[in-house]
């Protein structure tokens, strides 16, 4: 059974020039896999995975055919129960460390935190587990970070932290929304190669939500590129380069290369698949 | 002579010395790339030559002429600079006529009119886009604002602070291509500061690699596309970025 079923997914935010479908109507399973998901800025990717967190805020409207997580529908859940699935069963790992940690508590605090929302733990036990957590995101020296304030850790670091704040609940979904594009790319293999390890050794499933196709093909199975709310192409990462949709292939050619050649780099043409 | 000719520069915020004795000279006419890892130090270079990072020793010499600490209207219109982020650096309450007309005024240039429309030109913007004000614009036209505005002095050289890794990579292209063509059709010297090598393959002649504030390595751009980098770490970042290129051979066949 695959762990996300989604049927027909929409969001809709109002505007005075009538309602706008951000996510207009899209379908997909996610089972123990790694499944990316591809566009840019306004393609509603990142609006899919709040949709299926309940984390679309007034007045925008999420509505689906079906929208269910091990075969339990999660629409007309109420706050109390999607509370326990959110966190404890589907988490999410956001772009910018920064912004997502709390900067007045300290990273043991916030991560003991997480844990005791979803599990009633003794004090011992609940020390134990963040520090083993922390250990499992390579942080040599779990005792010492777990003390520091966020602004005492560097950005590959935060990361890492809001990943083991993530994950020591374990839950079954990873929802993973930019996590590396305010890295530095000496990091951003790290940060992926551990996402990638952990997922794999909990059997997970992740959603990895970016806007760098040859990143997601690199780290996923499978590619579903988006652009202005629906899904313009699912393919297998290996066959990327095999694609099929012009979006999808204008993409991929307009990213410069290292051994670049050409006087001028290939733009979209946005009016070739706007008739499609 | 060089036109951007930087000797034994150390540059200070407060007690922390964050440049490390950088010596480097930019020829006119080049497209010169600092790259490195964030708190390597390289914007921090381009804010010392434009007088935002007043607390240097060494040299600093623009076009044959040192530079002061400080802000200099006289070095401005030889001399602007293109910020990373084009979301906060265009003045949320001013229309983008006023914001390419003010450098303009400043500097007492006539004829302000017909020029802003023909810097709008120039970028690639339609002059409906005149009056509207940042918030109504893309990241990608925003960008193109704050490109006109630096143009607006006709300056000889472009500092650009990572100008486009804010921007989506179709909308990066646009802007690349763009700065291309502009230094092509203006004999442009760029100074770029950016941590995306394949950009600087794209983009520029030669690059420095910066680490801990020092530079590593003087390379040219085609050593860059063969990966013959002389240094460790040089090699270690492009390592990392060509694992990103998994698209070659799309590319040659579009190309």
């Amino acid at each position: 059974m695959s762990l996300l079923d989604i049927q027909n997914l929409s969001v809709t935010f109002p505007t005075p020039k009538g309602p706008v479908n951000v996510v207009n109507g899209i379908s997909f399973q996610l089972g123990t896999e790694r499944l990316g998901i591809v566009g840019e800025s306004g393609s509603g990717k990142s609006m899919t995975g709040r949709a299926i967190l309940g984390l679309v805020r007034a007045p925008g409207v999420v509505k689906a055919d079906r929208m269910a997580f091990e075969g339990r529908e999660l629409q007309g859940l109420s706050a109390r129960e999607m509370r326990k699935i959110r966190g404890a069963r589907i988490s999410m790992v956001m772009q910018d460390p920064k912004f997502s940690l709390n900067p007045v508590m300290t990273i043991g605090r916030q991560i003991e935190e997480a844990l005791k929302t979803h599990e009633s733990l003794p004090r011992r036990a609940l020390k134990d587990r963040v520090a083993e957590m922390l250990a499992a995101v390579r942080i040599h020296d779990p005792e010492r970070v777990m003390k520091l304030y966020p602004h005492e850790v560097s950005g590959g670091m935060g990361q890492r932290i809001m990943i083991a704040m993530m994950l020591i609940p374990r839950p079954r979904i990873l929802i993973a929304d930019e996590p590396t594009s305010a890295l530095d790319v000496s990091v951003q293999g790290q940060v992926l190669d551990l996402i990638d390890e952990l997922v794999r050794e909990h059997g997970m499933g992740l959603m990895l939500v970016s806007h760098d196709l040859q990143l997601v093909g690199r780290y996923c199975d499978r590619v579903m590129v988006m652009n202005a709310g629906q899904v313009v192409e699912t393919l297998d990462a290996k066959n990327l380069n095999a694609a099929q949709h012009p979006y999808t292939k204008g993409l991929l050619a307009a990213v410069p290369r290292m051994n670049e050649t050409r006087a001028e780099l290939p733009t979209l043409d946005r009016s070739q698949w706007a008739a499609t | 002579m060089s036109a951007i000719h930087l000797k034994d520069l150390n540059i200070f915020y407060g007690d922390t010395k964050v440049v490390h004795d950088v010596t480097l000279d930019v020829a006119e006419g080049e497209s010169f790339a600092l790259v490195g890892e964030s708190g390597s130090g390289k914007s921090t270079i381009l804010k010392a030559i434009m007088g935002l990072a007043p607390d240097w020793t060494g040299t600093i010499d623009v076009d044959g002429k040192p530079r002061s600490h400080g802000p200099d209207r006289a070095f401005s219109a030889h001399c602007q600079m293109v910020f990373q982020d084009p979301y906060g650096s265009l003045h949320p309450r001013k229309t983008i006529d006023a914001t390419l007309a003010e450098p303009l005024l400043i500097h007492g240039k006539p004829n302000r009119d017909k020029r802003v429309l023909e810097l709008l030109a120039e970028v690639g913007l339609d002059e409906r886009f005149r009056f509207r004000f940042p918030h109504q614009l893309s990241g990608g036209q925003r960008q193109r604002v704050a490109i006109a505005r630096a143009l607006a002095l006709e300056p000889k050289f472009l500092l650009l602070d990572e100008p486009t890794s804010a921007l989506d990579v179709s909308i990066q292209a646009e802007i690349l291509n763009l700065l291309k063509r502009l230094r092509k059709e203006r004999g442009l010297t760029y100074l770029m500061v950016t941590h995306n090598l394949p950009v600087v393959a794209f983009m520029c002649d030669r690059l420095a690699v910066m680490r801990h504030g020092r530079i590593e390595e003087i390379a040219s751009a085609e050593a860059l596309r063969h990966g013959t980098l002389a240094t460790e770490y040089a090699r270690e970042l492009y390592r990392l970025s060509v694992h990103e290129d998994v698209n070659d051979n799309l590319g040659q066949e579009q190309a």
